[in-house]
């Protein structure tokens, strides 16, 4: 018999157009195939630095994503009540002219009225200086209550973070600890770094109360209760400390450890570093016995003991201090274990793995470097052990201390920025007082002193009025929440229903679910967002809202502005912003249209700089008032932020060859497209470690515009900013904190990183909600996105509760049982399934699969809106005992990250009854055109 | 029925790595991307944004939890962990679907040994699907035909695209490197090398269907080391305090900074 023969060479495509992909924050370059004016297929680029070829999931279901029924496709106007969903089609002429008449007058009267925040946001280096110069400091993107934990403390302690900010050194760690990561940013390097780690055999040890993707394939999982990983650090430190494996010279090179902190009890400048006339941090010269600035070169300092300074003043070296707590005997591996839930056996032995990685298996580089001291160095010297922790170290009230845990614990092992430990990706490392500090208002038709996102040094620097009442409607950057460097999305609405500093007259919001899984207490929050005063008008009387799809948000909102999907616009990803960089390569990348709009839909950005040029916001109008920019692609080539930089440093100069810094370059769009929408430059060779301290690369970070001077960091192990914060809570300094915050600071704010229990399971009755409930980010969904997707849905339809066997064991729970879970804020109901690869106090489920009746595209009987929950309605934004006239935030008192993860619950058995999760809400009313049925994609070909 | 060819001399096929496959569903996705548009017809969806979503694939993640037991056969739930399994077509030498076709549709190629379906010629009578051992074919509800793997036989010869990129797209998508592809009768290929070297194994061997395809076993969880020092090698930290020798952490402070200066 003859075999059936096939063409094994088909044509593919026509035309391959290259972009970055936005299926999620990881920013892979992808390749997108056109045939007959359709998308035949999405690859990942191999060229690219962040995927280097592969994809995801969420990638390669992007055809699905852009031709969603669920896309928005006509700008709208609110016709019936709010959270109704109905909308009447209006012109983009009027839906401008609208925005453009709600915001002038609070422009020339009062900007603070305007409360812009913009979600899952990659163009915040756009948003914020527009904000900035509307002249109102609120305005954030969705980091509050994602993972600012992460960036402040990282920023604040070595000048750079985990999160996408740094990475191991996947070709040399051979010990990686990874903390509570399921699939947060960064998905693809770290699968790909994963697989690295295996090739060579390396050890992965993964903390995590669930033992899913990443923790399924470590080699040890540590089942830590969540919430406590800061302790089973503290106590990793403790054993590391009280055996000698630490690591000295590093720590007098690089940390503040040896630095003079003054010991004055009760007096003004208790916790103070001790200076010189300069304002110089001092050390302890252990040759001539004397103080001496920190940054003279070739000195040993003391390390412990005590000393008079010339001035009278008592001082010791912050490592003194730093043994006075870790070496104390509650941090021992047995004090620990209950709380922790790890045993003391496994504590002693990791920690005994981390000492022999780090110091008895050292590699070196045979590259010869120069400190930034000037003393040259002929090899480097690593400590192959590297670390990363993301959202369930983040999303707790303890998170800014944890995370700053876990940054000590790396740099007593000398394992920050050596070969093989964790290293920073261009622009980072960057000291948190080399970044701006939060932009004040300056009045009506005024723009803000700076941009509104910054990092504060002291109480000085507060956005708050003299009585201490914020100023900000998120209340960032107040005594609530200090160091919030990315704003308190999570705080907006509540606030401003509550008029709590001051109600608000607009709220304009892009890309941020805020009526459903972007926010805790998600009945409460449409409920505000409905609510009326008096008078019949909305306590927040108007919202403008700009998405691609027909999210739960848009129902709420009164004046639409769609967006086009991620394959129709324009973007940048900027060095400005955050940029997408690899640790031994500068990088940034753009996104252009590969598929005309087929809809009445326009890019938010360039919407924006509509709406600001009519505005005559400053930068965006002409000298004759006309737009400055015809839209965003032509911002992005001739926006300058200061002379020379702009928002993309690839391609500059009128002749395209400079990077970093150079004149708008008319041409610089088209390059990036022919270069696969990426640019890329590889650091010099002696320039790609200890960037903290290494004179090659702060030379070439100034070359390139990061900055205009070199800007070395000293890890500060002991944090001044927050001694200084707690002096002013003892009643020292003219900056004076509300007393009820008083204790609060007191007790949270230490210098050295510290463990405290989390905020809600202190403040709820003994027993009365024994579980811990949390949630993981699916790797096939990218948070709401995924179930409008007719290909990611069907991986995950519904979200099952995940109960721990002895939980179901007391409970009486079987698969498919139906629960009721409870909290101090609310019940829900929802089906179970029983799992033993977890920690034994804690349930968990997938994030944000539930869906709202009428949203998304989806029919009204999905298994989304049907069998699908969310645990947002189990989480209030304020803490149990707020009242009286007092909202205490569900927050970090440090950064104000919305703590999801201290979420305390009890569960019971209920009966099946309609066989459907509660609470199940009223439908909102489709805006867009259901679907097909059937989908055959790709059949002509 | 359908006959088998003589067996061929190249078994193209992949190796599947179980020690780091993540369970993120990229290689399914990716593949139902590629196909859909690629050999024979779509790869339909039904209810593609109603109450029971479904469609065909030609690759899915199996994840499950497993509780390994002790020498005794007694669970031990505190050693549970969560298994991804991606699971496709292996291309069986001794494939039940090919032999049970009663209109010679299903075939496996003499030249590389891929398994195929002449969709021209399938009735959709599901006898394939019976046979598999492994649930590897899915009817298309749309088109009436069975689909399954091709191995990506449109990508793997095709000259229209990059030498580097002819290779499934579940290879070149799988973000771990947990998918690898090549010639499986050629024992010193980069697979079969892998095969050897890692103990991979044959997915349910008593079936008899002679799978091609391998996996690779999760390596034991043992707390290895880089430098393949075992756990029990690494010794337990001694503190200062216990440490006859030295004067307590101040005492190795001092000796410490004596060496640096």
């Amino acid at each position: 018999m003859t075999q059936h023969s096939i063409d094994t060479s088909p044509h593919v495509s026509d035309e391959v157009r290259k972009t970055t992909c936005y299926m999620c924050a990881c920013r892979c370059g992808i390749n997108v195939h056109l045939r007959d004016g359709k998308i035949r297929y999405i690859e990942g680029n191999r060229d690219h630095p962040v995927n280097q070829g592969v994809l995801c999931a969420k990638g390669s279901a992007g055809i699905m994503q852009h031709y969603a029924p669920s896309r928005l496709s006509t700008p709208m106007k609110r016709v019936g009540p709010r959270g109704a969903g109905e909308f009447e089609p209006i012109s983009w002429e009027e839906a401008l002219q609208t925005a453009t008449d709600w915001l002038q007058p609070i422009r020339e009267t009062d900007p603070a009225k305007l409360a812009f925040f913009t979600g899952r946001d990659q163009s915040q280096g756009l948003t914020g200086w527009w904000a900035q110069m509307f002249g109102t400091h609120n305005f954030a993107a969705h980091g509050g209550f994602c993972s600012v934990n992460m960036a402040a403390a990282g920023i604040y302690t070595m000048g750079g973070a985990f999160w996408e900010f740094g990475s191991p050194d996947w070709e040399r760690t051979k010990l990686f600890m990874i903390f509570g990561v399921a699939e947060d940013h960064d998905s693809n390097p770290i699968k790909m770094g994963l697989s690295r780690l295996k090739e060579r055999e390396a050890k992965i040890i993964a903390v995590n109360p669930v033992r899913t993707g990443y923790n399924a394939i470590a080699d040890e999982w540590v089942p830590v209760t969540p919430g406590t990983d800061g302790l089973f650090v503290l106590a990793l430190i403790h054993e590391l400390m009280a055996a000698g494996k630490i690591d000295i010279d590093y720590l007098i090179r690089y940390t503040n450890a040896p630095w003079l902190v003054i010991k004055n009890p009760g007096g003004a400048d208790d916790g103070l570093f001790a200076r010189d006339k300069d304002g110089k941090a001092l050390v302890w010269n252990r040759k001539t016995g004397k103080p001496t600035a920190y940054d003279k070169a070739g000195i040993t300092p003391h390390m412990s003991g005590e000393i008079t300074l010339p001035s009278g003043q008592t001082a010791v070296p912050a490592f003194q201090l730093m043994m006075d707590k870790y070496l104390d005997s509650k941090y021992a591996p047995e004090a620990v274990a209950q709380t922790t839930g790890i045993s003391a056996e496994q504590i002693k032995q990791i920690a005994a793995q981390l000492a022999h990685v780090a110091f008895e298996e050292e590699i070196t580089i045979d590259t010869p470097w120069t400190d930034w001291k000037g003393e040259k160095h002929d090899k480097m010297i690593g400590r192959p052990v590297s670390f990363h922790a993301m959202r369930g170290i983040s999303a707790h009230s303890n998170g800014f201390q944890t995370c700053r845990a876990i940054h000590l614990l790396q740099i007593l092992l000398g394992s920050v920025e050596c070969p093989g430990g964790f290293r920073f990706k261009p622009t980072y490392p960057k000291p948190s007082t080399a970044h701006p500090k939060p932009g004040r208002g300056q009045g009506p038709g005024k723009t803000l002193s700076g941009p509104p996102l910054g990092y504060i040094q002291g109480p000085e620097d507060l956005l708050v009025d003299a009585d201490g009442t914020p100023q900000r409607i998120d209340k960032a950057y107040s005594w609530d929440a200090p160091f919030s460097a990315h704003g308190m999305m999570h705080m907006v609405i509540s606030n401003a229903y509550a008029g709590d500093p001051y109600p608000v007259d607009v709220l304009f919001m892009y890309m941020a679910n805020m009526s459903w899984n972007s926010s805790m207490n998600s009945r409460g929050v449409m409920e505000m967002l409905e609510a009326k005063n008096d008078d019949g008008n909305y306590v927040i009387p108007k919202i403008i809202y700009s998405d691609a799809y027909d999210s739960e948000m848009v129902a709420y909102a009164d004046l639409i502005l769609p967006d086009t999907t991620y394959l129709e616009r324009h973007d940048c990803i900027s060095l400005l912003d955050r940029p997408i960089c690899e640790p031994d390569t500068v990088a940034d990348s753009i996104r252009w249209p590969v598929m005309e709009p087929d809809r009445d839909v326009r890019g938010f950005q360039s919407v924006l700089l509509d709406i600001g040029a009519r505005l005559g916001l400053p930068g965006m109008v002409a000298d004759d008032g006309s737009p400055k920019f015809a839209d965003y692609a032509d911002y992005i080539v001739n926006h300058e932020r200061k002379p020379g930089i702009g928002p993309l440093a690839g391609f500059r100069g009128e002749d395209g060859t400079q990077s970093g810094r150079g004149a708008p370059n008319p041409e610089q769009l088209n390059k990036y497209i022919e270069n696969g929408s990426f640019w890329s430059e590889e650091l010099p060779e002696d320039a790609r470690f200890f960037k903290h301290a290494n004179q090659a690369y702060q030379d070439w970070a100034v070359k390139l515009g990061f900055y205009d001077a070199p800007q070395p960091v000293t890890f500060q192990l002991w944090l001044e900013p927050l001694a200084k914060f707690q002096l002013a809570a003892a009643g020292h300094g003219e900056h004076q904190p509300p007393d009820h915050l008083r204790s609060r600071i007191a007790d949270h704010f230490d210098p050295l990183p510290d463990w405290y229990a989390p905020f809600e399971g202190e403040a709820l009755e003994d027993g009365a909600y024994p579980l811990h409930a949390i949630t993981q980010r699916p790797a096939a969904m990218y948070h709401s996105w995924g179930s409008q997707n007719a290909w990611l849905r069907q991986i995950h339809t519904t979200n099952p509760l995940y109960v721990p066997g002895p939980v179901c064991d007391e409970v009486g729970l079987v698969d498919d049982d139906w629960a009721y879970l409870r909290s101090h804020h609310g019940e829900i109901k929802v089906q179970i399934r029983r799992m033993e690869a977890v920690n034994s106090r804690t349930v968990w489920t997938w994030n944000a699969i539930g869906k709202r009746k009428g949203a998304w595209g989806l029919s009204k009987n999905a298994p989304e809106t049907e069998k699908g929950f969310l645990l947002n309605h189990l989480i209030h934004e304020l803490l149990p005992g707020s009242g009286e006239g007092l909202r205490w935030s569900n927050s970090d008192p440090i950064t104000g990250q919305a703590a999801w993860y201290d979420l305390k619950v009890s569960i019971r058995k209920a009966e099946e009854g309609a066989g459907t999760s509660e609470p199940n809400f009223d439908a909102q009313k489709s805006t867009v055109t259901p679907g097909d049925s059937q989908l055959r994609y790709g059949q002509e070909w | 029925m359908t006959m088998l060819p003589p067996e061929p001399t190249k078994k193209l096929g992949l190796v599947i790595d179980l020690d780091i496959c993540v369970g993120c569903h990229a290689c399914a996705v990716n593949c139902k991307e590629w196909n859909t548009g690629g050999y024979g017809n779509a790869l339909s969806d039904q209810d593609a944004y109603g109450s029971e979503p479904s469609g065909a694939w030609l690759n899915r993640i199996h994840s499950f939890e497993a509780v390994p037991m002790d020498a005794q056969g007694t669970p031990q739930p505190s050693d549970a962990r969560i298994v991804h399994f991606p699971k496709s077509c292996l291309h069986c030498d001794d494939a039940p679907c090919v032999t049970v076709c009663p209109t010679g549709a299903s075939y496996k190629r003499a030249e590389d040994g891929i398994v195929l379906v002449n969709e021209d010629h399938c009735i959709g009578c599901g006898l394939c699907a019976w046979s598999c051992a492994y649930g590897a074919r899915e009817m298309d509800r749309a088109s009436g035909v069975m689909k399954k793997c091709t191995l990506c036989v449109d990508r793997i010869y095709n000259e229209n695209l990059p030498v580097e990129d002819r290779e499934p797209a579940c290879v070149k998508s799988c973000p771990a490197n947990a998918r690898h592809f090549g010639d499986l009768a050629d024992p010193s290929s980069d697979v079969s090398v892998m095969v050897a070297s890692r103990g991979g194994f044959d997915l349910m061997p008593e079936q008899g269907n002679k799978p091609v395809n391998k996996y690779l076993p999760p390596r034991t969880k043992t707390s290895r080391c880089a430098s393949q020092t075992r756990d029990d090698e690494v010794p337990d930290l001694v503190s200062l305090a216990q440490n006859n020798q030295s004067t307590g952490i101040l005492g190795w402070l001092d000796r410490t900074l004596d060496a640096i200066s």
